[in-house]
């Protein structure tokens, strides 16, 4: 089996429009959840959501790039332009045809959907543009990354709710490690804060109003955001032999279904997954540091998350960090296990630890180091990333410091 | 049908059983209610009421809605009706 390694990171979401932007905002612990600038906003109950501000699609887009990409391919274009550009790999010839994008999403093109239903049933019209199709499909991001970059081997985007960014980043290290693939472009977006967007998930009445205050007792709901992350996954060899610069590595992953409840968590589903990547890893539970954690913020969540942690690590549970940085940059659901591979990155690579910020009061059934709203300075061999999805899917990535 | 039948109703249709069998001491998890259950029901007052319930899934207890059985609910629902009517 190969080993793989991360030679390259890209991002766009509320904390900032670059890795390093994303880095020190959860460095510092700073809060991208803020008041949502949408249509119909006041017709909202929940009207808070890590948005991306101070955004300019042309800044980054022609005129023909934008009226086919939806705001969720437009995120990932940018997240893939600087994860490419840092690994320094150009894509041709034998490269090319082996090399692939898998990225992971949810809602796909939802404020195309919304813009277009608007049109149709609000305005009455009876004709809509061309695109919208080719805009709306979840395959988009991927197939737009692949012709940027000259990407031809395997590419497919998967879904599956707040775990798809996991779920497809295994994928694609499976790929490498497997000899399939030389590099792999994989992570994962998403951009539903449109009105219909934010309506859906307010009938559930998970949502919070105020904040997203994971693992602490006040705690009441999650928040949307929105965004994208993206990876360049490369065979170590390769990469050493071209002298690229090794953020990280991939040393393992796990997948489980809960085969249980549409949308309640379950703790054995959980640990399944937690242990099973370990496993894969092939690392003792006491090489693990840091876990950026599922942690939404809802009550049912972070408490089954925290059962799941206590049940695999035993005693070193309370010795290892857990934070939920969704705190930070709110919950990108098919995006947002991309996003948090950077703090994993930043644990394993840096030496800090990013917070759980708006952590107020200290929960007895989320009994864990949850890293309390200030980043913390520590060495971290091995760093989980947990992402656990409605339906009862799971996925659990581990980080291996590179040296 | 005055409020109390509707949200026995309601929650009847909810728990797959007759009206008759909805006591008002029974609690949501008697009559076999889980989460779910629990905000399509909230849903369905809402519409059938056009009221709106302040409701959050993470803090149940922390509203002035009380659910904890079906009496309860139905108080809840009077006030609110009179309150947004």
């Amino acid at each position: 089996m190969n080993r793989v390694v991360i030679t390259g990171a890209g991002t766009i979401n509320a904390l900032g429009a670059s890795v390093p932007k994303t880095l020190e905002a959860m460095r510092e612990g700073r809060c991208g959840i803020s008041q949502l600038e949408i249509r119909d906003v006041e017709r909202l109950a929940i009207q808070i959501g890590g948005q991306v501000k101070g955004y300019e699609p042309e800044e980054a887009f022609n005129r023909q790039q934008l009226a086919l990409y939806d705001r969720f391919t437009q995120f990932t274009l940018i997240a893939a332009r600087e994860a490419i550009a840092q690994s320094g790999l150009e894509f041709s010839g034998d490269l090319a045809a082996r090399s692939g994008v898998v990225l992971g999403n949810s809602g796909g093109g939802m404020t195309t959907l919304d813009d277009n239903y608007r049109s149709v049933y609000e305005d009455g019209k009876n004709r809509v543009h061309p695109f919208v199709v080719p805009k709306l499909m979840n395959n988009a991001a991927a197939s737009h990354v692949s012709m940027e970059f000259n990407l031809k081997g395997p590419s497919f985007t998967v879904s599956t709710a707040c775990a798809s960014s996991n779920h497809a980043m295994a994928q694609a290290f499976q790929m490498v490690r497997s000899g399939m693939s030389p590099a792999m472009i994989s992570g994962g977006s998403e951009s539903m804060l449109c009105f219909g967007g934010v309506k859906a998930w307010e009938g559930l009445r998970v949502m919070s109003k105020d904040a997203c205050r994971p693992f602490s007792a006040n705690r009441n709901g999650m928040v949307q955001g929105e965004g994208a992350g993206v990876f360049v996954f490369e065979e170590l060899e390769h990469a050493k032999s071209r002298g690229a610069d090794i953020l990280a590595e991939i040393a393992g992953f796990a997948m489980s279904s809960d085969a249980s409840d549409i949308v309640m968590p379950s703790k054995q589903g959980a640990a399944r997954a937690i242990k099973g990547a370990i496993q894969d890893a092939g690392i003792s539970r006491e090489e693990v540091g840091y876990i950026n954690a599922h942690g939404t913020g809802t009550a049912a969540n972070d408490k089954t998350e925290s059962a799941a942690v206590a049940d695999v690590f035993g005693a070193h549970a309370d010795k290892l960090m857990i934070s939920s940085t969704k705190s930070m940059h709110g919950h990108l659901i098919g995006g947002t296990g991309a996003v948090e591979l950077l703090a994993c990155i930043m644990a394993v690579r840096d030496g800090i630890i990013a917070p759980t910020i708006g952590y107020e009061e200290p929960d007895p059934e989320c009994a864990l180091d949850v890293v309390p709203n200030e980043a913390r300075e520590a060495q971290v061999e091995v760093a989980l990333s947990n992402a656990f999805a409605f339906g009862g899917l799971n996925a659990v990535l581990a980080l291996k410091r590179f040296a | 049908m005055d409020i109390k039948d509707r949200v026995i109703h309601i929650i009847a249709e909810q728990a797959v059983l007759e009206p008759s069998d909805v006591g008002l001491e029974s609690t949501l998890e008697d009559l076999g209610i889980d989460s779910l259950g629990l905000v399509e029901s909230i849903f369905a007052i809402e519409e059938a009421f056009d009221i709106s319930v302040p409701f959050n899934a993470n803090e149940p207890n922390e509203s002035d809605f009380d659910i904890s059985s079906v009496a309860t609910i139905i108080a809840g629902i009077e006030k609110l009706v009179k309150e947004q009517s």
